[in-house]
């Protein structure tokens, strides 16, 4: 097997005096989604943020293509190539929909052109005058992930992308996603949303308590799958 | 022609001196506005810059002989350069503490960075001359308006115009105002959040003593003349809201104003309009005129 893109190994994460995160091993090759599945609380937003170095006391090793990143500041690990799309989404409400897909800064060339971004999320298009906050929650998530888009990021996280939004954007975020994943970039996704996950994702990591309890390819599904019924309490 | 019995000539005078006045109530206030916005600190030892950027003119004169002009451009940048070694040193490390941390840090600094100041130089004030360029006036007519201070009204109106284009406008701004709404995530987009919070400090350091050199020739260069001024910035500040930029500049003129129509028609009350007008803006809508309530 080669070298993954992101590899993940014994990474504990603290937030003040609580230990959240117990030694969490995880890898995503080149050009895989990866999701990590698991109830509330299980740690699974707190390793995407570890990951993009927004936790300031994490410990263990995170490694893209090969380079440390445990020690360094959030900035410079955006500058390897990865994004990171929040739970909350994170539109700025003192921006428009313009600056708010423009905010990040381009990283590496190769990064989607708008005439792309726009004929994914067409609605962008029309009301990049409107103040980010004003659009709808399925707008502002097409907002969320069009935005790190632009950027050059090959490995892109997403947080509970669907989180919230009616069944068609859900479709549609699907779609997206797909069609990213056609486009070569790679992804680690959260999500709580299970059949939607089963739909895009090639490989699943089930997280409990801040540890990695189980793996799950997507070949085994069908037959796993009343243990993941379990492991999510539906 | 007579205005309820007051002259043009005194209504007029005063308008002028509230509109200067106004000037740097509006270039003081807005740095203060820049700088809480991005470090949520409210920044006491904002008079005691502006008192530095003055005495930084007086020391070019009278030490290396550069006059008001190279004053206007070097003063800003060696106090706003005092001002980046602050936030590197001292104020970085009270960012997630409350606001009141930081008002206390930067409140001593300035009784400490005055006490130096006037230990050293007194209170009486060292003149400070009218660059050539700017002196006599011109009369309208109805009054006499003396240039430079037809200057300082102009110029502080196209800098804190400037600063609003700035910071509304451009792609710089959006990284400020993204970064004083989440910056977490504006520095997980790849941006150094860390030096914009100490450029911006710089910043409003610098705008503070930009205003100390303008003032300068008016008010003489005093140790005191920013402990002077700050209270009834920090009352603008309180009318205007935190954190709105054009709120801080209409808020500074508005106010000078207001001031200034006081001083002809109820002189008595002319010292403490300003914090009449804060108390009652304070009972109707505490986040100020402009104030986004958070």
């Amino acid at each position: 097997m080669p070298e993954p893109l992101l590899k993940v190994a014994g990474l504990n994460a603290f937030y003040g005096e609580s230990h959240v995160l117990h030694g969490v091993d995880l890898e995503v090759g080149a050009g895989e989604l990866v999701t990590l599945l698991g109830r509330n609380g299980a740690g699974k937003t707190t390793t995407l943020k570890s990951v993009v170095g927004m936790i300031a006391d994490r410990r263990g090793s995170v490694a893209y293509q090969g380079h440390e990143l445990i020690e360094l500041p959030s900035h410079v690990i955006a500058r390897l190539g990865l994004a990171f799309c929040p739970e909350e989404r994170g539109i700025f409400a003192s921006l428009d929909v313009g600056e708010n897909l423009m905010l990040p800064p381009e990283i590496a060339p190769g990064g989607m052109g708008l005439d792309d971004i726009f004929r994914l999320f067409p609605n962008l298009k029309e009301r990049l005058r409107s103040q980010g906050t004003k659009l709808s929650g399925g707008e502002q998530q097409m907002l969320a992930i069009a935005r790190i888009l632009r950027t050059g990021a090959r490995l892109l996280l997403l947080d509970e992308p669907t989180e919230g939004l009616a069944p068609v954007i859900i479709e549609q975020i699907g779609a997206c996603i797909g069609e990213l994943k056609a486009k070569g970039f790679t992804i680690l996704l959260v999500e709580q949303n299970f059949r939607f996950a089963t739909e895009v994702a090639d490989r699943f990591y089930v997280m409990e308590n801040g540890r990695i309890v189980d793996e799950i390819g997507r070949a085994d599904l069908d037959r796993r799958r009343t243990d993941i019924e379990a492991y999510l309490g539906v | 022609m007579d205005f309820f019995g007051i002259p043009p000539q005194a209504l007029l005078g005063q308008l002028l001196l509230g509109l200067i006045n106004g000037a740097f109530y509006a270039m003081l206030s807005l740095g203060l506005a820049v700088i809480f916005g991005m470090l949520n600190i409210i920044n006491f030892t904002h008079g005691a810059q502006y008192m530095m950027g003055a005495f930084a003119a007086y020391f070019l004169l009278h030490y290396l002989g550069l006059g008001y002009w190279w004053a206007l451009i070097l003063a800003p940048i060696g106090v706003g350069a005092v001002g980046v070694a602050i936030e590197r040193t001292m104020l970085r490390h009270l960012y997630k503490l409350d606001h009141l941390y930081g008002l206390l840090l930067t409140f001593g600094l300035a009784l400490v960075v005055q006490g130096l100041f006037q230990n050293e130089f007194g209170s009486s004030g060292l003149p400070y001359r009218i660059p050539a360029e700017l002196q006599g006036g011109q009369n309208l007519g109805f009054m006499f308006l003396p240039n430079y201070r037809a200057w300082v009204v102009l110029v502080s109106l196209a800098v804190c115009l400037a600063t609003w284009f700035l910071i509304e406008r451009t792609r710089l701004g959006a990284y400020l105002r993204a970064a004083t709404e989440n910056p977490a995530l504006v520095q997980a987009f790849g941006i150094n959040v860390p030096r914009m919070i100490t450029l911006t400090y710089g910043f409003g350091v610098a705008l503070a003593a930009f205003a100390g050199v303008l003032a300068a020739p008016i008010y003489q260069v005093n140790p005191l003349m920013g402990s002077n001024l700050i209270i009834i910035v920090f009352a603008v500040v309180v009318i205007g809201g935190m954190g709105s930029i054009m709120g801080a500049i209409l808020t500074g003129f508005g106010l000078g104003l207001i001031e200034g129509l006081t001083k002809v028609f109820y002189p008595e009350a002319s010292s403490t309009v300003i914090f009449v007008i804060m108390a009652l803006v304070l009972l109707v809508k505490p986040a100020g005129l402009f104030g986004r309530t958070a």
